[in-house]
């Protein structure tokens, strides 16, 4: 997997998975890979999986049965999508308006 | 659970190590770095019980290493940088050699070469550097050693080879192994070492998680050049920058940058991650 280069690996392995919950890929109440395993498939450190799993935990997106392994949780898929619309709205989309003002782009040219 | 007290070793007059102090936790993989000749494949030859320590004190699960006991270092294995081809297949070295670690699974050495697309029946003598140090690592994962310690271990993999690495290394390890990694690939395994030593000619400058080094530092890829940055370097469409992190937001710790904000700023990094 390759990382973009900003932001903190963990949190773009918690986007990633996200991401799958969203494009309907991961259901609610799948259960998904061990922090080994995800590990392992991406080639991280395990501590750097955990923590993404911490994150997805503590926004409620998955949760653990202990001894079982980690699911998607029930109403995953409103958190994520409420989580990633609010993170447009004030991260990206402000970032966009800016370039366009800078090149000088009407929005009617692009909507 | 590994303690380093005070540790010093000298080649004659050349002191190599003078006063190394860290505990190295049980379950992570740490990555060792240091310039040329700081001692990083001293340290790992010291802690497999291949040299004494010549000051302080060195213990693996409370035992010193140098007194190589048998399960002192059947429970360790050590991947020097550059390996020796024996005149046998890579799978007659693993069985006889494997004897030695009682938890040494076959199945697993064939499992790991099968995924470096290495071949067991390949005489050692014939391989060329890559596929003799794949085949090494493939035996030093199989082991199934509490401790594994490899110095620079993807020194001569090819670009395909660098990724399995990556993966087989969180795949064929438990939570119990301990891995120390020497290296100057920092590219190479930036996502898989955590914490990070970095080691200058007298002690330990850090031994940080990436999690606490995040937290501490931040790494600024953009355009405008910031009057506190304890790095900065040009790259293609802008530069990287190091800058004590008071915002609170946590960026990708760059490998690279890091080392160099270190090495430049000992003190103040020093005084930083001071517990």
């Amino acid at each position: 997997m390759e990382f973009n280069r900003n932001k903190s690996i963990y949190l773009q392995i918690a986007e990633g998975i996200s991401e799958k919950i969203l494009s309907g890929e991961l259901k609610e109440g799948d259960r998904i890979l061990s922090v080994r395993e995800l590990g392992a498939e991406l080639g991280v450190n395990p501590n750097t999986a955990m923590r993404s799993y911490e994150k997805l935990t503590a926004d409620g997106i998955i949760y653990n049965q202990r001894g079982i392994g980690y699911f998607v949780a029930d109403g995953a898929r409103r958190i994520v999508l409420s989580q990633m619309r609010q993170e447009f709205l004030e991260i990206e989309l402000p970032d966009i308006i800016r370039r366009m003002k800078l090149l000088e782009i009407n929005p009617k040219e692009v909507f | 659970m590994i303690r380093i007290s005070k540790l010093g070793f000298s080649y004659g007059k050349d002191v190599v190590l003078k006063d190394i102090t860290m505990n190295l936790e049980e379950g992570r993989i740490y990555g060792l770095l240091g310039e040329n000749g700081v001692g990083k494949t001293t340290l790992l030859t010291i802690l497999s019980g291949l040299k004494p320590a010549m000051s302080g004190t060195i213990e693996v699960d409370g035992t010193n290493p140098f007194e190589r006991r048998p399960s002192t270092l059947s429970s360790l294995y050590y991947l020097p940088d550059e390996v020796l081809p024996k005149q046998c297949s890579a799978l007659a070295f693993a069985q006889d050699m494997g004897q030695y670690w009682e938890s040494f699974d076959t199945g697993k050495f064939v499992e790991i070469m099968k995924t470096f697309d290495s071949d067991i029946n390949q005489r050692m003598d014939c391989m060329s550097l890559g596929q003799l140090k794949k085949a090494y690592i493939s035996f030093a994962l199989a082991c199934n050693a509490r401790y594994l310690f490899m110095d620079e271990p993807t020194n001569g993999l090819d670009i395909p080879s660098k990724a399995q690495f990556r993966k087989a290394v969180t795949k064929y390890t438990s939570e119990n192994t301990t891995i120390v990694i020497s290296t100057h690939q920092a590219r190479d395994l930036e996502a898989i070492i955590d914490p990070i030593i970095i080691l200058d000619r007298q002690s330990v400058l850090l031994n940080a998680t990436v999690e606490q080094i995040s937290e501490k530092l931040y790494f600024d890829y953009g355009n405008t050049v910031e009057p506190d940055a304890l790095y900065s370097e040009l790259i293609p469409g802008g530069c990287i920058q190091v800058l004590p992190n008071s915002s609170g937001i946590e960026s990708k710790v760059n490998i690279e940058a890091l080392f160099n904000a270190v090495l430049g700023n000992k003190e103040t990094i020093r005084e930083m991650f001071k517990k």
